[in-house]
């Protein structure tokens, strides 16, 4: 029996002959792929958490090592001062980026929320069938401009534009990088949120319908409520796409290190001088390793805010 | 109780994943270190004829002019062309995985130390060209002419001209305000650090809260469409759109405009020679190259992409 199940592979003529050695093959294999598949799933599950703990390994090991020194880590985080390359007085103060950042991301914020959630509601309960798959389809391609498209028409078309209508006078500010953020992150907030709208029974609306409420009633009182945990997700993707974007705010913010005291101030961002500065810093130097102390900040900010979004979403759950 | 121990087993086979991840990322600094040493070789096999050009962003598009135009000469040797700025091209030519790096500025003495101990090389530096370094207005802008003093208070960490008013320019048709929108450039552009030392003063920096490009071309650009702004960059990026300020010694001499003329007799004040470096000697295949370059039909490139040639004396 065993014998035969080993060379029934390499003579197939014979398979109809022995049908019970066939099963308990076909069983063996059945049982063999079935294990393999497990560990290559397992193994992809787990794959997330490896790359992300082995990407702040490498971001830290590269950029710990300036903490030793006579680095002070509270000038780094408290001083505007940004002269990476002087010849005189090298100073490495990133307080204007890291405002810069949290500036520009949150104005792109205040105009993708409301724009974002908004459209999510529009296509999840007000849209016909068609016009909604019409639009889905169109905030998708949305999605799938490269982000320095969204950088140069933030050069040569917002940025004429804004200092015409606003009377400024320089068009590339926190306004114009927070405007191009914000379509980029819109595409996403709709997708997530109209997911999480469509996962609503629609036995919350009948029953809320019945009850007599109008329309504004059943999406306010009931579906976003409802739906809460999605949208917030849906929000902070947004918000994790606009911390980190790069391209686009590099040439639409105006790259300047500046404190902004209006939207209409040019500012720079953390990504924006990681990518202007990495290429020209030679590895192991001073400037390098505050770079990549700049990338262990920024892998900080957006692991803080998925901490609070999982807290958040956690806590809405038990209530 | 099951999915404790699960989960104990399955943490311990995330860090043993971790401790290998480590080791190949160990492994892969010295592949990668084994590639570079074996790209410093690469000058010396006769065999290989592409040749790596990586450097200043001032200079891309005339080595890109002159990488076309050889690579009709000899069809044999393809030239690879990529700027980023003389900061990188330094730091290719450092790593030794540039053939030729283009720079606007001079070599640093550290950096040609780092250079040697690296590439057991010494680097050599060949002059290519001029370049006049212009400062670009609005074409809206009434100014004429400027002192490097003026432009020192303008960029300086300290300076005192924040408004055009303080220039005498009283105002600017199309400016929404009477702030000076300083353009600059990036920290490791080879012209944003000979504008550091001629006009700024070596010791000093710059103010903070200037708008700093990428590209010499973007620099022009955004002065076009800023009525506000001032912005240094090269000559050979001059476009309709914007103005050129003649630009004088000290207050009170004569200002001159960059031109050819001008700056082969060192009347304009802030033109600066062109560099190409190659790491030692270099090969045969890159030595023909740059001969050419230095040559009458090299030179002649160079004045068509708007930079100076090279004296011919």
């Amino acid at each position: 029996m065993e014998h035969e199940v080993v060379t029934l592979g390499a003579q197939p003529t014979r398979r109809s002959m022995a049908p019970g050695g066939d099963a308990a093959r076909r069983r063996m294999v059945e049982s063999l792929t079935e294990h393999v598949l497990e560990w290559v799933i397992r193994l992809c599950g787990i794959s997330a958490i490896l790359f992300v703990f082995g990407i702040f390994f490498f971001v830290l090991r590269e950029g710990v090592g300036l903490l030793f020194g006579d680095f002070s880590l509270w000038k780094f985080l408290s001083s505007t001062e940004w002269y990476p390359t002087s010849r005189s007085n090298v100073r490495y103060g990133v307080l204007s980026l890291i405002v810069g950042t949290l500036s520009v991301t949150t104005t792109a914020m205040l105009i993708a929320v409301p724009f974002g959630l908004g459209a999510a509601i529009f296509v999840s309960e007000f849209c016909d069938k068609r016009a909604k798959e019409g639009l889905k389809i169109v905030i998708e391609l949305l999605a799938a401009i490269p982000s320095v498209v969204w950088g140069f028409i933030g050069i040569s078309v917002m940025n004429p534009l804004i200092q015409t209508v606003f009377h400024v006078p320089v068009g590339l500010n926190v306004l114009n990088g927070a405007l191009l953020l914000a379509l980029m992150s819109v595409p996403i907030m709709v997708s997530i949120g109209e997911d999480a709208l469509k996962a609503v029974p629609d036995s919350f609306r009948e029953a809320a319908v019945a009850l007599g409420a109008t329309r504004w009633q059943v999406i306010y009182r009931v579906l976003v409520p409802a739906a809460k945990n999605g949208l917030l997700a849906a929000v902070l993707l947004g918000v994790g796409r606009a911390v980190g974007e790069t391209m686009a705010v590099l040439m639409a913010t105006g790259h300047a290190v500046n404190i902004p005291h209006s939207v209409f101030d040019p500012v720079r961002t953390l990504t924006a001088t990681i990518a202007a500065e990495l290429g020209e810093a030679s590895v192991g130097s001073p400037h390098y390793q505050v770079l990549f102390l700049i990338g262990i900040l920024l892998f900080s900010i957006t692991f803080a805010v998925n901490l609070t979004a999982d807290l958040i979403v956690k806590g809405v759950r038990r209530k | 109780m099951i999915n404790a121990t699960l989960m104990l087993r399955w943490s311990g086979a995330a860090l043993l994943a971790l401790g290998l991840l480590g080791a190949s990322c160990k492994r892969k600094t010295e592949t990668t270190e084994a590639t570079v040493s074996s790209a410093t070789a690469a000058p010396t096999d006769k065999k290989k004829e592409s040749i790596q050009n990586i450097g200043s962003d001032t200079m891309v598009n005339l080595a890109q002019a002159w990488a076309e135009e050889y690579g009709k000469l000899a069809p044999n040797v393809s030239i690879e062309v990529s700027g980023g700025g003389s900061g990188v091209g330094i730091a290719a030519l450092i790593n030794g995985t540039a053939n030729i790096a283009n720079a606007s500025r001079k070599l640093e003495p550290e950096e040609l130390e780092k250079a040697k101990k690296q590439t057991g090389k010494e680097p050599q530096e060949f002059m290519v060209g001029y370049d006049g370094l212009a400062i670009y207005v609005s074409k809206s802008n009434p100014i004429e002419e400027i002192s490097l003093e003026d432009l020192s208070e303008i960029y300086r960490e300290g300076g005192k001209f924040n408004k055009w008013s303080d220039l005498g320019i009283k105002s600017i048709p199309g400016a929404k305000s009477d702030d000076i929108i300083r353009v600059s450039r990036q920290n490791n552009s080879g012209t944003y650090h000979y504008f550091r030392e001629v006009v700024i003063c070596k010791k000093a920096d710059y103010k903070s809260g200037s708008l700093d490009m990428n590209g010499s071309k973007d620099v022009v650009e955004l002065v076009a469409k800023t009525p506000g702004a001032i912005g240094y960059s090269g000559l050979g990026y001059a476009t309709g759109d914007v103005k050129i300020v003649k630009v004088s010694k000290k207050k009170g001499e004569p200002a001159v405009m960059p031109a050819i003329a001008s700056v082969l007799d060192k009347t304009y004040p802030i033109s600066r020679p062109l560099f190409m470096y190659t790491p030692g000697e270099p090969d045969p295949q890159v030595k023909a190259y740059l001969s050419w370059i230095m040559a009458e039909p090299g030179q002649k490139i160079v004045e068509k992409s708007g930079y100076v040639p090279l004296n011919k004396k």
